[in-house]
Protein backbone atom coordinates (compact mmCIF):
# COMPACT_ATOMS: atom_id res chain seq x y z
CA UNK A 1 0.00 0.00 0.00
CA UNK A 2 1.43 3.53 -0.95
CA UNK A 3 -0.27 7.24 0.06
CA UNK A 4 -1.34 9.56 -2.86
CA UNK A 5 -1.91 13.21 -2.63
CA UNK A 6 -4.97 13.88 -4.42
CA UNK A 7 -6.98 16.64 -6.06
CA UNK A 8 -10.19 15.80 -7.75
CA UNK A 9 -11.89 18.81 -8.75
CA UNK A 10 -9.91 21.27 -11.08
CA UNK A 11 -10.74 23.61 -14.28
CA UNK A 12 -8.94 24.26 -16.84
CA UNK A 13 -9.29 26.98 -19.89
CA UNK A 14 -12.56 25.36 -21.03
CA UNK A 15 -14.31 26.88 -17.75
CA UNK A 16 -15.02 30.35 -18.44
CA UNK A 17 -14.33 31.38 -14.93
CA UNK A 18 -10.95 30.03 -15.44
CA UNK A 19 -7.52 31.89 -16.09
CA UNK A 20 -7.31 31.48 -20.62
CA UNK A 21 -3.25 30.55 -18.96
CA UNK A 22 -5.04 27.39 -17.42
CA UNK A 23 -4.35 24.95 -20.08
CA UNK A 24 -5.33 21.73 -18.97
CA UNK A 25 -1.44 20.18 -19.56
CA UNK A 26 -0.10 22.87 -17.55
CA UNK A 27 -2.79 22.44 -14.73
CA UNK A 28 -2.06 18.61 -14.81
CA UNK A 29 1.70 19.64 -14.97
CA UNK A 30 1.20 22.10 -11.72
CA UNK A 31 -0.06 19.58 -9.71
CA UNK A 32 2.36 17.07 -10.78
CA UNK A 33 4.87 19.65 -9.44
CA UNK A 34 3.11 19.90 -5.92
CA UNK A 35 3.49 16.45 -5.11
CA UNK A 36 0.13 15.33 -6.12
CA UNK A 37 -0.26 11.41 -8.08
CA UNK A 38 -3.59 11.81 -8.73
CA UNK A 39 -5.90 14.51 -10.04
CA UNK A 40 -9.32 14.93 -12.28
CA UNK A 41 -10.06 17.52 -14.48
CA UNK A 42 -13.50 18.77 -14.09
CA UNK A 43 -15.08 21.69 -16.16
CA UNK A 44 -18.21 23.15 -15.85
CA UNK A 45 -20.71 21.09 -17.90
CA UNK A 46 -17.85 19.56 -20.23
CA UNK A 47 -15.33 16.68 -20.72
CA UNK A 48 -13.80 18.81 -23.60
CA UNK A 49 -10.37 19.12 -22.31
CA UNK A 50 -9.86 15.51 -20.62
CA UNK A 51 -7.81 13.83 -23.34
CA UNK A 52 -5.00 16.17 -23.43
CA UNK A 53 -5.65 16.09 -19.60
CA UNK A 54 -4.65 12.60 -19.30
CA UNK A 55 -2.00 13.28 -22.06
CA UNK A 56 0.08 15.28 -19.82
CA UNK A 57 -0.98 13.54 -16.80
CA UNK A 58 0.87 10.69 -18.18
CA UNK A 59 3.94 12.40 -19.30
CA UNK A 60 4.24 13.44 -15.60
CA UNK A 61 3.75 9.84 -14.04
CA UNK A 62 0.32 11.21 -12.70
CA UNK A 63 -3.03 9.32 -12.35
CA UNK A 64 -5.08 11.63 -14.55
CA UNK A 65 -9.14 11.08 -14.10
CA UNK A 66 -11.03 12.10 -16.68
CA UNK A 67 -14.25 13.95 -14.90
CA UNK A 68 -16.65 17.02 -15.21
CA UNK A 69 -18.46 19.38 -12.91
CA UNK A 70 -22.09 19.44 -13.76
CA UNK A 71 -24.50 21.93 -13.02
CA UNK A 72 -27.94 20.20 -12.50
CA UNK A 73 -31.37 21.62 -13.53
CA UNK A 74 -31.09 23.22 -9.31
CA UNK A 75 -27.98 24.85 -9.90
CA UNK A 76 -25.95 22.44 -7.98
CA UNK A 77 -22.79 21.50 -9.04
CA UNK A 78 -22.05 17.87 -8.82
CA UNK A 79 -18.98 16.11 -9.78
CA UNK A 80 -18.53 12.93 -12.16
CA UNK A 81 -15.58 11.19 -12.27
CA UNK A 82 -15.45 8.18 -15.18
CA UNK A 83 -13.04 5.36 -15.73
CA UNK A 84 -12.41 6.13 -19.75
CA UNK A 85 -12.24 8.91 -21.78
CA UNK A 86 -14.25 7.28 -23.90
CA UNK A 87 -17.51 7.38 -21.35
CA UNK A 88 -16.38 10.44 -20.12
CA UNK A 89 -16.74 11.53 -23.80
CA UNK A 90 -20.05 10.10 -23.92
CA UNK A 91 -21.36 11.59 -21.11
CA UNK A 92 -20.18 15.07 -22.22
CA UNK A 93 -22.18 14.62 -25.38
CA UNK A 94 -25.60 13.43 -23.42
CA UNK A 95 -24.75 16.61 -20.97
CA UNK A 96 -24.26 19.12 -23.72
CA UNK A 97 -27.53 18.23 -25.51
CA UNK A 98 -29.21 19.02 -22.16
CA UNK A 99 -27.69 22.50 -21.69
CA UNK A 100 -29.79 25.57 -22.78
CA UNK A 101 -29.11 27.26 -26.72
CA UNK A 102 -27.56 30.13 -24.96
CA UNK A 103 -23.88 31.61 -26.55
CA UNK A 104 -21.41 32.49 -24.03
CA UNK A 105 -20.45 36.13 -23.76
CA UNK A 106 -17.08 36.00 -23.80
CA UNK A 107 -16.87 39.88 -21.99
CA UNK A 108 -19.11 39.20 -19.21
CA UNK A 109 -17.89 35.25 -18.40
CA UNK A 110 -14.84 34.75 -19.93
CA UNK A 111 -13.45 32.62 -22.68
CA UNK A 112 -13.97 28.80 -23.18
CA UNK A 113 -11.00 27.62 -24.96
CA UNK A 114 -10.51 23.74 -26.02
CA UNK A 115 -6.21 22.84 -25.81
CA UNK A 116 -4.79 20.24 -26.91
CA UNK A 117 -1.29 18.68 -24.71
CA UNK A 118 1.17 21.12 -26.15
CA UNK A 119 -0.81 23.90 -25.01
CA UNK A 120 -2.14 25.19 -28.40
CA UNK A 121 -5.38 26.78 -28.44
CA UNK A 122 -7.59 23.90 -30.85
CA UNK A 123 -10.85 26.04 -30.44
CA UNK A 124 -13.48 27.63 -28.56
CA UNK A 125 -17.01 26.61 -26.99
CA UNK A 126 -19.53 28.75 -27.68
CA UNK A 127 -22.34 27.45 -26.17
CA UNK A 128 -22.50 28.90 -22.38
CA UNK A 129 -21.01 25.97 -20.80
CA UNK A 130 -21.72 27.16 -16.82
CA UNK A 131 -25.49 27.27 -17.76
CA UNK A 132 -27.98 24.71 -16.04
CA UNK A 133 -28.65 21.35 -17.84
CA UNK A 134 -31.92 19.82 -17.58
CA UNK A 135 -30.48 16.82 -15.32
CA UNK A 136 -32.21 17.17 -12.33
CA UNK A 137 -30.15 15.97 -8.86
CA UNK A 138 -32.21 12.83 -8.14
CA UNK A 139 -31.06 11.43 -11.62
CA UNK A 140 -27.65 12.71 -11.05
CA UNK A 141 -26.14 9.13 -9.63
CA UNK A 142 -27.85 6.49 -11.82
CA UNK A 143 -27.03 8.60 -14.93
CA UNK A 144 -23.39 8.81 -14.63
CA UNK A 145 -23.51 5.11 -13.59
CA UNK A 146 -24.37 4.76 -17.25
CA UNK A 147 -21.48 5.78 -18.39
CA UNK A 148 -19.58 3.72 -15.44
CA UNK A 149 -19.22 7.16 -13.49
CA UNK A 150 -18.90 7.81 -9.91
CA UNK A 151 -20.90 11.27 -9.19
CA UNK A 152 -21.43 13.85 -5.81
CA UNK A 153 -22.11 17.05 -4.98
CA UNK A 154 -19.38 19.46 -5.03
CA UNK A 155 -18.14 22.16 -1.98
CA UNK A 156 -21.53 21.23 -0.21
CA UNK A 157 -20.66 23.82 2.35
CA UNK A 158 -20.84 26.52 0.00
CA UNK A 159 -23.19 29.13 -0.09
CA UNK A 160 -24.11 29.02 -4.05
CA UNK A 161 -24.72 26.39 -6.68
CA UNK A 162 -24.17 23.90 -3.60
CA UNK A 163 -26.48 20.86 -2.62
CA UNK A 164 -26.76 22.47 0.28
CA UNK A 165 -27.59 26.12 -0.13
CA UNK A 166 -29.46 25.16 -3.08
CA UNK A 167 -31.87 22.69 -1.62
CA UNK A 168 -31.70 22.86 1.78
CA UNK A 169 -30.80 19.18 3.25
CA UNK A 170 -28.76 15.89 2.48
CA UNK A 171 -31.37 13.35 1.23
CA UNK A 172 -30.09 10.03 1.54
CA UNK A 173 -33.06 9.01 -1.95
CA UNK A 174 -30.40 11.37 -4.27
CA UNK A 175 -28.25 7.75 -3.77
CA UNK A 176 -24.56 9.99 -3.59
CA UNK A 177 -21.89 8.23 -1.71
CA UNK A 178 -19.74 11.38 -0.24
CA UNK A 179 -19.58 15.02 -0.56
CA UNK A 180 -17.34 17.14 -1.72
CA UNK A 181 -15.94 20.39 0.95
CA UNK A 182 -14.41 23.63 0.11
CA UNK A 183 -10.74 23.77 2.07
CA UNK A 184 -12.05 26.90 3.61
CA UNK A 185 -14.89 24.98 5.11
CA UNK A 186 -14.26 24.73 9.15
CA UNK A 187 -13.84 21.09 10.52
CA UNK A 188 -16.82 21.63 13.04
CA UNK A 189 -19.30 23.40 10.46
CA UNK A 190 -21.27 20.30 9.46
CA UNK A 191 -20.76 18.39 12.38
CA UNK A 192 -23.51 19.69 13.68
CA UNK A 193 -25.88 18.98 11.33
CA UNK A 194 -27.83 15.20 11.88
CA UNK A 195 -28.42 15.11 8.09
CA UNK A 196 -25.20 14.74 7.63
CA UNK A 197 -23.76 12.43 10.41
CA UNK A 198 -21.66 9.84 9.16
CA UNK A 199 -21.67 10.92 5.56
CA UNK A 200 -17.81 10.43 3.51
CA UNK A 201 -16.20 13.58 2.54
CA UNK A 202 -12.97 14.69 0.92
CA UNK A 203 -12.03 17.88 0.12
CA UNK A 204 -10.89 19.92 -3.49
CA UNK A 205 -9.07 23.21 -4.16
CA UNK A 206 -11.67 23.86 -7.23
CA UNK A 207 -8.36 25.56 -8.67
CA UNK A 208 -9.41 27.75 -11.58
CA UNK A 209 -5.49 29.27 -11.90
CA UNK A 210 -2.28 27.97 -10.72
CA UNK A 211 -2.41 30.81 -7.98
CA UNK A 212 -4.90 28.67 -6.60
CA UNK A 213 -2.89 25.35 -6.27
CA UNK A 214 -1.16 24.78 -2.89
CA UNK A 215 2.54 23.97 -2.50
CA UNK A 216 1.97 20.20 -1.78
CA UNK A 217 -1.15 18.07 -1.46
CA UNK A 218 -3.95 18.63 1.67
CA UNK A 219 -5.35 15.04 1.76
CA UNK A 220 -3.94 11.12 0.34
CA UNK A 221 -5.19 8.04 -0.14
CA UNK A 222 -3.89 4.56 0.67
CA UNK A 223 -3.84 2.62 -2.76
CA UNK A 224 -2.63 -1.14 -3.60
CA UNK A 225 -2.40 -0.05 -7.14
CA UNK A 226 -2.40 3.40 -8.56
CA UNK A 227 -5.63 2.92 -11.40
CA UNK A 228 -9.44 4.37 -11.24
CA UNK A 229 -11.44 1.42 -10.34
CA UNK A 230 -8.80 1.45 -7.14
CA UNK A 231 -9.63 5.57 -6.33
CA UNK A 232 -13.37 4.62 -7.10
CA UNK A 233 -13.22 2.50 -4.08
CA UNK A 234 -11.16 4.12 -1.84
CA UNK A 235 -13.54 7.08 -2.72
CA UNK A 236 -16.72 4.58 -1.44
CA UNK A 237 -15.35 3.08 1.20
CA UNK A 238 -12.51 4.44 3.06
CA UNK A 239 -12.73 8.29 2.24
CA UNK A 240 -13.54 9.81 6.01
CA UNK A 241 -16.60 10.92 7.34
CA UNK A 242 -17.71 14.27 8.18
CA UNK B 1 -40.98 54.67 -13.75
CA UNK B 2 -37.42 55.34 -13.55
CA UNK B 3 -35.15 52.73 -11.18
CA UNK B 4 -34.53 56.57 -9.27
CA UNK B 5 -38.01 56.45 -8.58
CA UNK B 6 -38.53 52.91 -7.48
CA UNK B 7 -35.66 53.05 -5.57
CA UNK B 8 -37.33 56.14 -3.35
CA UNK B 9 -41.05 54.98 -3.54
CA UNK B 10 -39.40 51.98 -1.89
CA UNK B 11 -36.57 53.20 0.24
CA UNK B 12 -34.07 51.17 -1.12
CA UNK B 13 -30.63 50.92 -0.50
CA UNK B 14 -28.95 51.91 -3.28
CA UNK B 15 -25.00 50.15 -3.67
CA UNK B 16 -24.63 51.48 -6.99
CA UNK B 17 -26.85 53.68 -9.03
CA UNK B 18 -24.98 54.15 -12.55
CA UNK B 19 -28.43 54.32 -14.68
CA UNK B 20 -30.89 56.12 -12.48
CA UNK B 21 -33.23 56.84 -15.44
CA UNK B 22 -33.49 53.40 -16.95
CA UNK B 23 -37.29 52.81 -17.28
CA UNK B 24 -39.04 49.63 -15.54
CA UNK B 25 -40.57 47.68 -17.67
CA UNK B 26 -41.90 45.18 -15.01
CA UNK B 27 -40.36 42.69 -12.18
CA UNK B 28 -38.58 39.07 -11.85
CA UNK B 29 -38.51 37.12 -8.60
CA UNK B 30 -36.04 34.13 -9.31
CA UNK B 31 -33.05 32.48 -7.56
CA UNK B 32 -32.07 30.35 -10.13
CA UNK B 33 -29.61 32.21 -12.94
CA UNK B 34 -30.50 30.01 -15.75
CA UNK B 35 -34.07 30.79 -15.27
CA UNK B 36 -33.68 34.03 -15.07
CA UNK B 37 -31.24 34.09 -18.29
CA UNK B 38 -34.25 32.33 -20.15
CA UNK B 39 -37.32 34.17 -18.63
CA UNK B 40 -36.69 38.04 -17.60
CA UNK B 41 -37.82 40.44 -19.62
CA UNK B 42 -35.80 43.32 -21.00
CA UNK B 43 -36.21 46.07 -18.27
CA UNK B 44 -37.29 44.25 -15.27
CA UNK B 45 -36.50 44.82 -12.11
CA UNK B 46 -35.08 41.26 -11.01
CA UNK B 47 -35.32 40.67 -7.22
CA UNK B 48 -32.99 37.75 -5.76
CA UNK B 49 -30.54 36.67 -2.77
CA UNK B 50 -27.88 35.62 -5.11
CA UNK B 51 -25.21 38.29 -4.52
CA UNK B 52 -22.22 35.99 -6.85
CA UNK B 53 -20.31 38.15 -9.53
CA UNK B 54 -22.82 36.36 -12.31
CA UNK B 55 -25.81 37.95 -11.19
CA UNK B 56 -23.75 41.16 -12.83
CA UNK B 57 -23.67 38.91 -15.69
CA UNK B 58 -27.26 37.94 -16.19
CA UNK B 59 -28.02 40.78 -15.91
CA UNK B 60 -26.35 42.42 -18.73
CA UNK B 61 -27.22 39.49 -20.73
CA UNK B 62 -30.93 39.90 -20.29
CA UNK B 63 -30.73 43.99 -19.99
CA UNK B 64 -32.80 44.51 -16.95
CA UNK B 65 -32.79 47.98 -15.17
CA UNK B 66 -32.12 46.63 -11.93
CA UNK B 67 -30.87 44.00 -9.31
CA UNK B 68 -33.06 44.29 -6.07
CA UNK B 69 -31.20 42.19 -2.89
CA UNK B 70 -33.86 41.03 -0.69
CA UNK B 71 -33.66 39.67 2.62
CA UNK B 72 -31.29 42.41 3.60
CA UNK B 73 -28.73 40.57 1.61
CA UNK B 74 -25.10 42.11 1.00
CA UNK B 75 -23.46 42.23 -2.12
CA UNK B 76 -20.54 40.39 -2.58
CA UNK B 77 -17.68 42.38 -3.54
CA UNK B 78 -17.19 40.83 -6.91
CA UNK B 79 -20.76 41.70 -7.49
CA UNK B 80 -20.67 45.05 -5.95
CA UNK B 81 -17.22 45.66 -8.52
CA UNK B 82 -19.05 43.93 -11.59
CA UNK B 83 -21.83 46.01 -11.43
CA UNK B 84 -19.54 49.44 -11.03
CA UNK B 85 -18.00 48.25 -14.44
CA UNK B 86 -20.61 47.18 -16.07
CA UNK B 87 -23.27 50.32 -15.26
CA UNK B 88 -25.57 48.22 -13.59
CA UNK B 89 -27.82 49.77 -10.87
CA UNK B 90 -27.77 47.77 -7.23
CA UNK B 91 -30.13 48.15 -4.93
CA UNK B 92 -31.43 45.99 -2.02
CA UNK B 93 -34.30 45.86 1.10
CA UNK B 94 -34.31 44.63 4.14
CA UNK B 95 -37.81 42.79 3.04
CA UNK B 96 -38.47 39.36 1.89
CA UNK B 97 -38.70 38.34 -1.84
CA UNK B 98 -42.40 38.28 -1.61
CA UNK B 99 -43.38 41.69 0.22
CA UNK B 100 -40.96 43.19 -2.05
CA UNK B 101 -42.26 41.51 -5.03
CA UNK B 102 -45.84 42.81 -3.53
CA UNK B 103 -44.61 46.33 -2.91
CA UNK B 104 -42.94 46.56 -6.31
CA UNK B 105 -46.24 45.40 -8.17
CA UNK B 106 -48.00 47.71 -6.54
CA UNK B 107 -45.60 50.79 -7.13
CA UNK B 108 -45.38 49.84 -10.82
CA UNK B 109 -49.16 50.43 -10.47
CA UNK B 110 -49.95 46.78 -11.57
CA UNK B 111 -53.64 45.79 -10.70
CA UNK B 112 -55.24 42.04 -10.84
CA UNK B 113 -57.19 42.87 -12.96
CA UNK B 114 -54.53 42.98 -15.81
CA UNK B 115 -53.13 39.79 -15.01
CA UNK B 116 -54.27 37.09 -17.51
CA UNK B 117 -55.85 34.49 -15.63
Amino acid sequence: MAKYGFDLHIHSCLSPCAENSSLPADMAGMFALSGYKIAALTDHNSCGNCRPFLKACDHYSMLGIPGMELNTAEEVHVICLFKTIEDAERFSDYVYSTLPPVKNRKDLFGDQLYADELGNITGEEEKLLINASSIGIYQVKELAEQYQGLAYPAHIDRSSNSLLSNLGLWDPAMGFELAELSYSCPEDLLKKRKDLKGLKAIRATDAHRFGQIPSAPGQFMELESLDIPSVFEWLRTYAPSI
Amino acid sequence: MTVKELSEAMYLKEFCLPAPELEISGGYSGDLLSWVMGRAEEGNAWLTIMSNQNVAAVAVMTDLSCIILTEDVQPDPQLLDRCKKEGINLLGTALGTFDASARLSEVLGREQDHIAW
